[in-house]
């Protein structure tokens, strides 16, 4: 590899994005952190050099913002130090919202396609449905989760369908919108083809609508697996903070635990990262299968 | 031409319904006219038309005359607003159910997750065939069009004549007598242009099907054709029929011969006097 090569490779280019955002998050870090430094400075009457100053902002034990040294630590130990089945091990937790996001996933997929395709179908459900849809998105999920939670709960369900019911809730919408377009994707001369072979729309739909709003499907897919992530993690927080990422966030603002939280977050990013992640491998994979060159 | 419907009447209905039973289109004062913001359109205005067992007729005119109007009426795809048409003695939305005719688009339209077997088989699917009867029929219709060799390749791996090719063994492989082509080589460069028709006038000799073709190409009407419907614009019309009894079996220099350059020269009037050559 030339030096040029090096310049141009995707690798070079992420790099130094997460480079430039440490260096951004080490100077937040110490600026953020060191009036409360000052203060302790000043009670205990030291004076320190620059570079302990500097220092110490980096190494407290609730800071601000803590740094990112520090939360990698905190995720390195409970991670790979402790056991999964710890309650304070971070895959635990994770597994834990992971389950209810992949749940709450396949059913808003389910409903999101179930929907799309009755909305191509039926011209009222349009009209009648797509205002009720489209609203439905316009409430703030923090002000749902809750009764969701506590309205299954009074009803004997609680764990974890209701978690995954709000990611359902959040998931299904890009599916709908994303698949509806997608099953009229088909140009009029590829329907008339159909017609001319007077086929039924059931079959119109196996072999014309659905084959073309795979593309449109994988899209809306990625969206909604992120959106379903958030989802879950939401529904953790009213649950009295048991468990899941959400749980670990809630416990962590309750104790200051501010490393806690951001360790919290750095998974969920992460988490969200693979699972689009893996959606556009098989997004690749079916179009390979499909013989669609992308 | 005549010995061919002599043969086909002694097998046919004969008797009384002898005519009828040649008559594959019979069309009386059709009109359709569409609504529009700008005020009605009269894509059709009082077309007469009738085509024979056997025949290869040819739509010619320039756009707006039209032309893949009436073929979309024919094939059940719009629907007249006036007048009468029959297609094989029954109305076209009967014959459409039937799956009387194969229709062949201006483009390909394959479909691009199936392979060039699998956009043949689609149509077999529909109508219900199993798995022996589609793979004999795929095999047979792409032999036709010669594109054996190429069953599993997808459709981007093929070149624009050769994806036409493929989608006329698709209506083919129905098998209807009828076959209904929009300007099915309107999108592609003169050489490959000429190669395929000389395949398609090889074919329709072959299968003896009746074939209706959109073009707005006088010497591909000419050289494809047992008879041509000149048409005219505003309001689509029918100008002139014209009939073209050259050898049913025809190579591309008898576009040189005087009988051939004859009839062009009588389709050019027809379009002419059709106000087909006017400033839009």
């Amino acid at each position: 590899m030339t030096m040029n090569d090096v310049l141009k490779s995707k690798t070079f280019a992420v790099g130094t994005v997460v480079l430039v955002l440490i260096a951004i998050w080490y100077f937040s870090a110490v600026m953020l952190n060191a009036p409360f430094q000052r203060e302790l400075d000043e009670r205990a009457k030291l004076s320190p050099t620059t570079g302990q100053f500097i220092e110490a902002t980096l190494n407290q034990k609730r800071p601000v913002l803590p740094a990112p040294h520090q939360v990698a630590v905190e995720i390195w130990n409970t991670t790979v130090e402790k056991r999964i089945t710890s309650k304070r091990s971070l895959v635990y937790h994770g597994g834990i919202t992971l389950s209810s996001t992949m749940l709450g996933f396949v059913m808003g997929t389910v409903l999101g396609v179930t929907l799309a395709a009755a909305i191509i179908h039926v011209e009222s459900l349009e009209r009648s449905l797509m205002p009720w849809i489209i609203t439905s998105q316009t409430i703030p999920i923090l002000a749902i989760a809750p009764m969701v939670i506590v309205v299954l709960n009074a009803v004997g369900i609680s764990g974890l369908i209701p978690k995954a019911l709000i990611s359902t809730y959040l998931s299904f919408f890009p599916v709908t919108v994303g698949v509806v377009k997608g099953l009229r994707s088909p140009d009029p001369m590829q329907l008339d083809l159909m017609r001319t072979y007077s086929a039924s729309s059931f079959q119109t739909f196996w072999k014309l609508r659905w084959p073309s709003s795979i593309p449109f499907l994988f899209t809306s897919m990625k969206i909604a697996i992120a959106a379903s992530l958030v989802g879950a993690i939401v529904g953790e927080l009213p649950t009295g903070a048991v468990a899941g990422l959400g749980a670990r966030l809630l416990a962590g603002s309750y104790y200051g635990q501010t490393v806690q939280i951001w360790s919290a977050l750095l998974s969920a990013a992460f988490l969200a990262a693979m699972l689009v992640t893996i959606v556009g491998f098989a997004d690749k994979a079916v179009r390979r299968r499909m013989g669609i060159m992308q | 031409m005549t010995d061919i419907q002599a043969t086909d009447a002694a097998s046919g209905a004969g008797g009384t319904a002898e005519d009828d039973a040649f008559r594959v289109i019979e069309a009386r004062e059709l009109c359709l006219t569409f609504e529009t913001n700008d005020g009605p359109v009269h894509a059709l205005s009082n077309v007469d038309l009738t085509v024979d067992r056997g025949e290869f007729v040819s739509f010619i005119g320039p756009s707006g005359c039209g032309k893949t109007t009436l073929l979309r009426v024919i094939a059940d795809l719009e629907k007249a607003t006036a007048g009468t048409i029959s297609v094989n003695g029954m109305s076209p939305e009967e014959a459409r159910r039937k799956r009387a005719y194969g229709y062949v688009f201006q483009a390909a339209a394959l479909y691009p997750w199936r392979t060039i077997a699998g956009n043949v088989a689609l149509p077999l699917e529909i109508m219900g065939l199993d798995k022996a009867e589609r793979a004999e029929r795929i095999a047979r219709n792409l032999e036709l069009v010669n594109l054996s060799g190429f069953e599993r390749k997808f459709p981007w791996q093929l070149s624009g004549g050769m994806q036409q090719r493929a989608s006329i063994a698709r209506a083919l492989a129905v098998e209807p007598d009828l076959l209904l082509m929009d300007e099915p080589f309107g999108a592609l460069d003169e050489i490959v242009r000429d190669h395929l028709n000389e395949q398609l006038n090889q074919l329709w000799d072959r299968t003896n099907k009746t074939v209706i073709f959109v073009t707005h190409s006088i010497p591909e009407a000419v050289f494809l054709s047992t008879k041509i419907v000149v048409m005219s614009p505003r309001p689509g019309r029918v100008h002139d029929v014209i009939d073209c009894n050259l050898p049913r079996e025809r190579t591309l220099d008898i576009r040189e011969t005087p009988e051939f350059l004859e009839i062009a020269h009588r389709v050019r009037d027809g379009l002419r006097a059709g106000h087909a050559y006017d400033d839009e």
